[in-house]
């Protein structure tokens, strides 16, 4: 393993909220010393990596990422999945078990792990459903699960309707410390939807779901964790209805943090115009006032955790009328090109948006990475935060290209991602 | 006269001044149509496909004879009976029929959009003969010649929309034509069938439907949509019918010479009182009909003066 010492870097600190000129050493694949101050010279056999003056920051940590394997390896395989996320700097992806079949046994989790190993550049650490198939109706064997490496517990958007099986799942959860992430959202309310209610979905005559949906599940969430005691995130927190209720609970102590997709960060409703199948998403996009709201909310840390929700979908499942097209974007390569929007906006600052991206997902996980601090794993990532290129869904590396960015003016672009002190993706 | 649109695919894309073209030229087909020799050939050599994948009778029946009268070869193919059985998507159906070189394809689906969707696909002319809960503008735009013969203008009018608004395609059209041309819009109906949002649209709301009629010119009743409620939108037809159904006692509080109009078909004595639709003093219901044609031939003739003068591949 080579030793590394970066130069000439700006450093993206997010536990110490800085942003300032310094150099990072890397031995045996983990952060030795950063500083501030004239870099060290080189010892013998180190690489020098003179970053002039671009960004070096922890890689990302992707909670919620879709891969396809098992049952639709077509739109997203390991192999392709890792490469995304290489490019996108991206060092550790989360996976999702909403696969076909849901990853809901020891058995199946082992074989993703299995090729994830075989296959992905990056760390790979999976999620197991929280109740078997993602029915909602009996809890998976959270104790082997955990065993077999699975690092939370969720059934995705598969809302869990019947409380008496989510409370004993909870329950039961608090009783091995795993992590349950929720999906909240009101079912009733939000079946078949489209749309957010509001003028735009009324003029496009498209089922809508009132923004009040989510607050309901939420709310609904949270007095199960309250009686339950269990460690809880809520995947997606995308409307300004939700956030007092997350609030309170936070201020009430229990242990609940709460995430975004990018998505919902940068854009909303009104870019679905003319039916546009590649911004349908669960929840659907919303308000532009829901938007500032939940940007204030990662600004203030009352949202935690920024993802990039990363869902596969084959061109055939998009080139459907609106309401029969699939939901979900594909993001791994597009977070921090479309995070870095917020940065150039002035919504949020380069640390903020690392310790959204980084750092707090790597804490409620209980990673060491997602930091730049001594003894932390070297996973990170060099970017040039200003380079500006124009969108091209086919240059992208997923196996499937529906990013509603397609032909998107970006701002800024990964040089570099090193995992654990190897380089995995380099920008020619 | 100029209409720079290769489809028709709602209201919202036209302009004022494209709306009173299409209804100029569609008055000079109300004459034709009075007419025993009803011919005029301007689409002759033209072929026309109507593609319907909801079922309709009156519409369809309206687009084939507005093709005819024009010289057009008109076919009707039933969507639903066909190939989206077999798993077709609506697209590959496109393009099959797209390789069959239409000139004008008339479609309605069940999906909002799906009509955009197919018109991105064709190289022909495409009409949108109603999409989903979007819009139905040939509709929109008949009503608005009924309205223009029956009141003189089509401008500073009171028009109240009454009953399933959320469910409509024709409302949301009228809502847009009828806003476009400077009217005051009401929309009368209980609550749980008004679009969401519906405060940002600019138009007066009202769940009180005597009060919503006073003085009112137009009264513009809908179709109460049994076969879009997924169920518990009102309590039942007989409350409806007696909070909202339209008859003589609550059309009193219209103006004296207010009109009567219903996109059909009727659900008599659940929306609309029978003698009242039926009086000719009152309702313009028969008149929306003959207009349907009118419009139909002057919008077809519209867009397939645009696709002459597209050099062809």
């Amino acid at each position: 393993m080579t030793d590394l010492l970066f130069t000439n870097a700006r450093l993206i600190d997010p536990e110490a909220g800085t942003d300032a000129p310094g150099w990072l050493h890397v031995v045996d694949g983990r952060i030795a010393a950063t500083g501030t101050a004239e870099a060290p010279a080189p010892e013998a056999g180190e690489t020098l990596v003179d970053c002039g003056g671009m960004c070096l920051a922890p890689g990302i940590v992707d909670l919620g990422v879709k891969i396809c394997e098992p049952g639709e390896r077509h739109k997203e395989s390991y192999r392709s999945a890792g490469q995304a996320a290489a490019a996108g700097g991206v060092t550790t992806i989360i996976t999702r078990p909403d696969t076909a079949p849901a990853i809901d046994s020891p058995e199946t989790l082992e074989f993703v792990t299995r090729r994830a190993q075989a296959d992905a550049p990056v760390n790979v650490l999976p999620m197991a459903a929280l109740t078997k198939g993602r029915q909602g109706r009996e809890m998976t064997e959270i104790g082997f699960l955990m065993d077999a490496g699975a690092v939370a517990f969720t059934d995705c958007d598969h809302v869990v309707e019947d409380t008496k099986v989510l409370s004993r799942a909870f329950t039961y959860a608090r009783s091995l410390g795993a992590l349950v992430i929720g999906h909240p959202q009101d079912t009733g309310l939000s079946k078949g939807a489209a749309a957010t209610s509001g003028k735009f979905a009324s003029l496009r005559g498209l089922p809508g779901v009132s923004p009040m949906a989510e607050r309901m599940g939420l709310d609904r969430d949270i007095a199960l964790i309250e009686m339950t005691g269990a460690r809880y995130h809520a995947d997606q927190i995308t409307t300004a209805r939700a956030l007092p209720a997350l609030e309170r609970a936070k201020a009430n102590g229990l242990d609940i943090t709460a995430g975004i997709d990018i998505h919902h960060l940068t854009l909303n409703e009104f870019d679905v115009a003319d039916y546009r199948t590649f911004f349908k998403l669960k929840p659907p996009l919303r308000s532009e006032d829901d938007r500032q709201a939940v940007i204030e909310a990662v600004r203030s840390g009352l949202i935690d955790i920024i993802c990039s929700m990363h869902t596969p979908q084959d061109e055939e499942s998009k080139r459907l009328p609106f309401e029969e097209a699939a939901s979900g974007a594909v993001g791994l390569e597009t977070l921090l090109p479309a995070a870095l929007r917020l940065y150039h906006s002035g919504d949020l600052s380069l640390p903020q948006l690392f310790r959204a991206m980084a750092l707090n997902p790597a804490k409620r996980l209980g990673l060491g990475a997602g930091r730049l601090s001594t003894g932390a794993p070297a996973d990170l990532v060099l970017f040039n935060p200003d380079t500006p290129f124009v969108l091209d869904r086919f240059q992208l590396k997923s196996k499937s290209k529906n990013t509603p960015f397609d032909g998107g003016r970006m701002q800024g672009r990964v040089l570099a991602t090193y995992v654990a002190g190897e380089p995995v993706y380099r920008r020619d | 006269m100029s209409f720079a649109h290769r489809h028709l695919l709602g209201i919202e894309p036209l302009s004022p001044q494209d709306i009173v073209t299409i209804l100029d030229l569609a008055e000079t087909y109300v004459d034709l149509n009075r007419q025993s020799a009803k011919h005029a050939d301007v689409l002759a050599g033209l072929t026309q496909i109507n593609m319907f994948f909801e079922n309709s009778t009156r519409t369809q029946a309206s687009f084939e004879l507005a093709g005819k009268r024009l010289g057009a070869d008109v076919m009707n193919m039933a969507m639903q009976a066909s190939s989206i059985k077999k798993g077709e998507t609506l697209i590959d159906t496109a393009m099959t029929l797209n390789a069959m070189h239409p000139d004008l394809l008339v479609v309605r689906h069940p999906h909002s959009g799906a009509v955009d969707l197919l018109a991105q696909k064709v190289n022909c002319a495409v009409l949108n003969a109603g999409d989903g809960k979007h819009e139905h503008p040939t509709q929109a735009l008949l009503d608005a010649l009924t309205i223009r013969r029956a009141k003189g203008r089509l401008h500073r009018l009171n028009i109240a929309i009454c009953g399933d608004i959320s469910h409509s395609r024709v409302a949301r059209s009228n809502l847009i034509l009828l806003g476009k041309m400077e009217n005051r819009i009401r929309l009368i109906g209980p609550p749980t069938l008004m679009p969401s949002g519906i405060g940002e649209f600019g138009v007066e709301v009202y769940d009180d439907m005597r009060e919503g009629l006073q003085d009112v010119d137009v009264v513009m009743m809908l179709r109460l949509q049994k076969e879009r409620m997924d169920g518990g939108f009102i309590p039942s037809e007989r409350e409806y019918y007696h909070r909202y159904g339209l008859d003589a006692e609550k059309l009193a509080l219209a103006k004296p010479d207010a009109i009567v109009m219903h996109p059909g078909p009727m659900n008599r004595g659940v929306e609309i009182d029978g003698t009242l639709a039926d009086d000719i003093n009152r309702s313009v219901i028969q008149d929306q009909v003959e207009m349907g044609v009118a419009v139909r031939m002057a919008a077809m003739e519209l867009l397939a003066r645009n696709l002459a003068a597209e050099p062809r591949e």
